[in-house]
This record gives structure tokens, C-alpha cells and sequence, in this order.
């Protein structure tokens, strides 16, 4: 490890430099859970739909639930690259490339779901050659296309430097640092020009991602079925995106401080901060879940009603408890004292608000589906081992793209670090 | 330009589901097997509700055929995303197999329930296939498919109506979906809704006259005829 080439930061490079055995294994890990949740995908391609758990009349299930899950997850990026940006809140620079990293992860993964839920999938250019604008599911493809290709910029953008210092320091893969560096030389006229192009689009992000959080909940909320066709739903699902994603991403950083040493960058500061926000979010989440739960219970409208027992204390009612644990209960418990606030405390707080929030997706999509308006012969769902093995070969997949990363590029933007020194 | 509805006397309906059987035949609704229908993916374009009204000892049981509505502002129609459930010229809610992705939108968006999806590449066991009705296309796997009315018959009746220079009858309209042919109670009718004289326009102004969920604002164009107490 040569230091006078990779200065005082060289730690955060030593991943592209040094692989261990480990790294082998978990890739091989990874590797196979995905080949399994592939050839778990391909069995449903080719034989049809019919091979999950869905029937009528709940013609949606798990793979819709990641669908809104994974891209939830990727507002936990959004907020901290861009938002807490805006807000110049300097403690989040080292956090804020894997979280924007999660973000891409999170819109690609989710966007495959919404396919995996297709039964027709060879067709989905029609989406684009037949697009009928009238449909919530076009605004979609709209909002999730624009929010897609500005957050792979946005994550892109802030990395041209530190590939420059790979360029000029690393002497393997010269030719792709080359081009991806787009002849950066760290020159005061490129620097400020980077700042203000990354400013901007941090301002860009903000919208867009409040629409397609908005759009996903419309899909719902623009029904005419109880329990979906609430106004509330909107700012539910932004509010709930911003939730699961603080989550996750304290997951992640837990994962990245012990895996790649990252003690030095990720303190107990950075798990402090994130541990409030996400206590901030879980009460704003009690809020909304209140707002949603008593107003219906008070109108007691009938077909609602039937909804809402299901949730409170029918068949659903497994899944609402766990979720109003999962989501409150446990990470305010955790989250209100500063004692334990601690990196352990808030990493299990945030895997259980990952939980719960993966349960409210749940808990919003299949009881409304589950109890027509009309009768119906014995109406439930339960995923099969199809749905789950495609969920595992996404949640695989989503962590070897960060294995993968971490060997061509440094999981903290170093260039933000030194500046912020300076 | 006519309005195309169906009226339903619940009054005379037994029950029998002749109606649903000769839907199948009529459309070639697939056979899904006896697995696949207990795991609730029967395809079954005209379907007999069974409702449960009341406490005892005031309670009923009521039987509710529902076809398709073909509801006038139709919640399908709208979140289509790629239009392949459209309403045609007179008024009929069709679906464009060719062009579906089976993302089921509609399905979910339908208050009736009468939309149905093709979970699998279904079979008719030998020598059904040899019985299929060769006017109605056969649906391919992925694709949702749902009651046309019998479209196929109502553009065959007009096309021999044209052929012998004349309107069509509202007698031959009143049985012409398959359903209502099977019908041994005469307890359905069919015809143009906006000509007051037609039978089903008469019966759909009658006292008795009501449709399903119709709060929702979806303006079925299916009418029932209530029971009379007893």
C-alpha cells in the first residue's frame, strides 16, 4: 500500500488494491443465491404466472410489493445526497456515494420487479408504443424513467475525480479510468463547474423523487377500492420511502464500517444523526398511520370496514401487529435515549424498520385485493417459493453490485472529504 | 348509435347457471382443471354470485349472474397502460388480447371481479378443442380476457341484417348473447337501451330495476330486476 499516492486516505482505496479470501467466498455466495433467484425467474417466464401464488381475486403480490419496496429504499440516497446537501449538513459526506449507490440499486432493482409482475412481459415496449397517459402506470414509467437516469448522474458526477486519482495512481484498468475520468485534471475551472452541475441536479433530484414516491402511491390511491383510494396516500408513501430508506441505509453503513474498515469515516456521529431522522421518521409514520387508520374507523363505512377489520384483527392482523412493532415500537424504544443510540442500537432499529416498512407494503396491498367488493369463493394470498427465490436473487443481486463497486471504486467520495478539510 | 345493455329478472332466475356454462362454450373460455379452479384461478366470463342478506330468521340467500357490465364510465378503461382494454364505438368494454401485458391493472381496478387473467398456458382436454367456436379468438397465456357481450354474434346478426337491407329486430337482440339463448327461464334480455321501445330500455325503467354497487359511479349497463318480497 503506497501512501504517497493515495495520501492520508489510502484506507478507502485498499479495497481496489487488496482482495482476500473472503471476498472470493461471499462473491460465490452472492453469486449463487442470484443464479437460484435467475433460474427461479426463468421458470416463471417460461411457464407463466402461474407458477407464484397469485390468483383472483389478489392479482398482485410480492413482486409488486418489492416493486414499491426497492425503489422506496433508494429516497434513503436521495435524502441524504441531495437533501441534507441542500441543507449543507457536512457530516454526511462520507455516507453519501454508497447511499446514492443504493438509490441506482434500489430504482433498478425495483423496476425489474414491476416487470417480474408482468404476465406478459415480452411485451413491455408497449408501455412506450401504445403508452395510454390516462393510466397511473404510464406516469410511472415517466417519473421512475426521469428519476433513473438523474440519479445514475448524480452518482457518476461526484465520482469523476476520485476515477481521476485512480487514473493517475493505479497502475491496472488504466484505459477505463481514462475514459471514465472525462479528462478531469482538478483544475479550479472544472471543479467549480462539477459543484455547480452536482448542485443543480441535487436540486432536480428533490422533485423528481417526491413525484415517483407520489405516482408509485397513486397506482393505489387512484382505485376505486377501500383502503386504496385515500388522498393520504401520496405523502404516506413519500413519508414511508424517506422512512425505509434511512433504514437501509444504516444497515449499509453498518455492513461498510465493518467490512471495509471504515471506523475512521463512519462514527458514531453519522449513526447518531441517521438514528434521529429515522426516530423523527418513525413518529411521523405513527402520525400518518393514525391519520389513515382513525379516519376510516371513524366514517365506518361498510366496504371499508371490512378492509379494516381484516387488518386490525382478521387474517392480516399477524402483519399489521409486526409492522406497528417493527416500524414504531421498536425503533422508538431504541432510538429516545441516547444510551442507546449507540451503532448497535440504531442498526437493529434500522433492520427492523426495513422489516416493518417491507410489512406495510404488505399490509397496504394485499387485505384491499383480498376482500372484494363482491363475494368471493375463499379470497387469500401466500407467496410461493417462486416469489421468494426472486426476491433473495434481488436482494443478492443489489449486494454484489456493491461488492463489485467496491473493487473499481472508492465507497467514500475522497476528493469531498479533502475538500471539506481544506 | 346503439347503447348495448342487458337486463336481468332475478325474479325469474333459478340459479341453474346455464348461462355460465353456455359462456364457456360459446367463447372458448379455457378449462383450467380442477387444481388450478380450487387454487382460484377459474376463468369464468359469466359467474354466479352468491349473496347472503340479512340475519335469521330474516335471511336470503340471493343469486346475482354477472356478466361484464360494460359500465359506462368504466374503471378498467382508464388505468390501462397500454390501451389494450378500450370501449368500442357502441359503447362495448373490449380487450385487445394481442396487445395486453397482463399487468393486471384492471383487474385490480374492477369492482365486479370480471376480469379474468390466463395464469397459464391452459389446454382443452381431447376432443374438446375439436368443439372450439372458430368466430372467437383464442386467448394466449399472460392476457387478461373478460364478457364482450358476445360481440362476435351482435357483428354477425348486423352484418345479416345489413345483408337483407333492414334494422335488427329487438326480438332477435333479446336473446342473442349466448347467455341469454340458454336462458330456460327467459329470465335475460338484451337489446339497445336508448330506444325506448326496446324491451330491455322498458324493463330497465321499472320500479324493480337496480344495478350492483352502483354508488361507485360506474354506471354498469347491466340492470337486474329485484325479487318481489314473499
Amino acid at each position: 500500500m503506497d501512501h504517497e499516492k493515495f495520501g492520508k486516505h489510502a484506507v478507502l482505496y485498499r479495497p481496489l488494491v487488496h482482495t482476500g479470501k473472503n471476498y472470493y467466498l461471499v462473491v460465490a455466495v452472492l453469486v449463487l443465491v442470484l443464479a437460484w433467484g435467475v433460474g427461479a425467474y426463468i421458470y416463471q417466464f417460461t411457464t407463466g404466472l402461474g407458477v407464484t401464488g397469485l390468483s383472483l381475486p389478489v392479482p398482485w403480490g410480492m413482486h409488486i410489493i418489492n416493486f414499491i419496496f426497492f425503489i422506496a429504499i433508494g429516497f434513503g440516497g436521495t435524502l441524504t445526497s441531495a437533501i441534507l446537501r441542500i441543507f449543507n449538513a457536512e457530516w454526511r459526506i462520507p455516507i453519501t456515494r454508497a447511499a446514492e449507490l443504493m438509490t441506482v440499486c434500489g430504482l433498478i432493482f425495483g423496476t425489474l420487479n414491476v416487470i417480474f409482475a408482468l404476465a406478459k412481459p415480452q411485451r413491455i415496449l408497449n408501455l412506450i408504443l401504445y403508452a395510454h397517459p390516462q393510466s397511473p402506470l404510464i406516469w410511472d414509467v415517466i417519473a421512475i424513467g426521469s428519476y433513473m437516469v438523474l440519479s445514475i448522474v448524480y452518482l457518476y458526477l461526484p465520482m469523476i475525480p476520485d476515477i481521476a486519482t485512480l487514473r493517475d495512481s493505479l497502475p491496472k484498468r488504466r484505459r477505463l479510468y481514462e475514459f471514465l475520468a472525462l479528462g478531469w485534471n482538478g483544475s479550479p475551472k472544472q471543479k467549480k463547474r462539477l459543484e455547480r452541475l452536482i448542485d443543480l441536479l441535487a436540486v432536480l433530484m428533490i422533485p423528481t423523487a417526491v413525484v415517483v414516491h407520489s405516482v408509485l402511491a397513486w397506482i393505489f390511491g387512484m382505485t376505486i377500492r377501500p383502503m386504496w383510494h385515500s388522498t393520504i396516500f401520496g405523502p404516506y408513501f413519500i413519508m414511508g420511502a424517506i422512512f425505509s430508506g434511512i433504514g437501509a441505509l444504516i444497515v449499509v453503513m453498518a455492513i461498510l464500517r465493518r467490512v471495509l474498515h471504515l471506523e475512521g469515516y463512519l462514527k458514531p456521529l453519522h449513526f447518531n444523526n441517521m438514528g434521529l431522522l429515522l426516530l423523527i421518521m418513525s413518529l411521523t409514520w405513527l402520525y400518518f398511520t393514525i391519520a389513515e387508520y382513525l379516519t376510516v374507523f371513524y366514517g365506518n363505512e361498510h366496504s371499508e370496514m371490512i378492509v379494516f377489520w381484516a387488518k386490525l384483527s382478521g387474517e392480516f392482523a399477524p402483519h399489521f401487529w409486526t409492522q406497528v412493532l417493527t416500524c414504531f415500537v421498536i425503533p422508538f424504544a431504541l432510538l429516545i435515549s441516547r444510551r442507546t443510540r449507540t451503532i448497535t442500537g440504531t442498526v437493529i432499529a434500522g433492520i427492523s424498520v426495513v422489516i416493518g416498512m417491507w410489512l406495510e407494503r404488505f399490509v397496504i396491498l394485499v387485505p384491499t385485493l383480498a376482500r372484494p367488493l363482491l363475494s368471493y369463493p375463499r379470497p387469500t394470498y401466500r407467496p410461493n417459493w417462486v416469489e421468494w427465490s426472486v426476491m433473495a436473487g434481488c436482494v443478492a443481486a443489489m449486494s454484489l453490485v456493491f461488492v463489485v463497486y467496491a473493487k473499481f471504486f472508492p465507497l467514500v467520495s475522497v476528493w469531498e472529504l479533502e475538500e471539506h478539510e481544506q | 348509435m346503439p347503447r348495448w345493455g342487458m337486463v336481468i329478472d332475478l325474479d325469474k332466475c333459478t340459479a341453474c347457471q346455464a348461462c355460465s356454462v353456455a359462456c364457456m362454450v360459446e367463447n372458448n373460455v379455457p378449462i383450467v382443471g380442477q387444481q388450478e379452479s380450487q387454487r382460484n384461478r377459474l376463468i369464468s366470463w359469466h359467474y354466479v354470485l352468491a349473496d347472503a342478506e340479512g340475519e335469521y330468521p330474516h335471511f336470503q340467500a340471493r343469486f346475482i349472474p354477472r356478466p361484464c357490465f360494460h359500465c359506462e364510465n368504466p374503471s378498467c378503461v382508464k388505468v390501462c397502460p397500454v390501451g389494450a382494454t378500450y370501449v368500442d364505438e357502441e359503447g362495448l368494454v373490449l380487450v385487445n388480447y394481442d396487445r395486453c401485458i397482463g399487468c393486471k391493472y384492471c383487474v385490480a381496478n374492477c369492482p365486479y371481479g370480471v376480469r379474468y387473467v390466463n395464469w397459464r398456458h391452459y389446454h382443452w382436454p381431447e376432443p374438446m378443442e375439436q368443439a372450439l367456436n372458430p368466430a372467437v379468438p383464442l386467448r394466449p397465456e399472460g392476457v387478461i380476457e373478460k364478457c364482450t357481450f358476445c360481440v362476435h354474434r351482435l357483428q354477425k346478426a348486423k352484418r345479416e341484417a345489413a345483408a337483407q337491407g333492414r334494422e335488427m329486430t329487438d326480438a332477435e337482440l333479446v336473446l342473442l348473447p349466448a347467455c341469454n339463448q340458454a336462458c330456460p327461464a327467459s329470465a335475460r334480455y338484451f337489446g339497445d337501451l336508448d330506444d325506448p321501445e326496446s324491451t330491455v330500455s322498458r324493463l330497465a325503467r321499472s320500479p324493480r330495476a337496480f344495478r350492483l354497487l352502483e354508488d361507485l359511479g360506474t354506471e354498469p349497463r347491466v340492470y337486474y330486476l329485484a325479487e318481489e318480497k314473499i
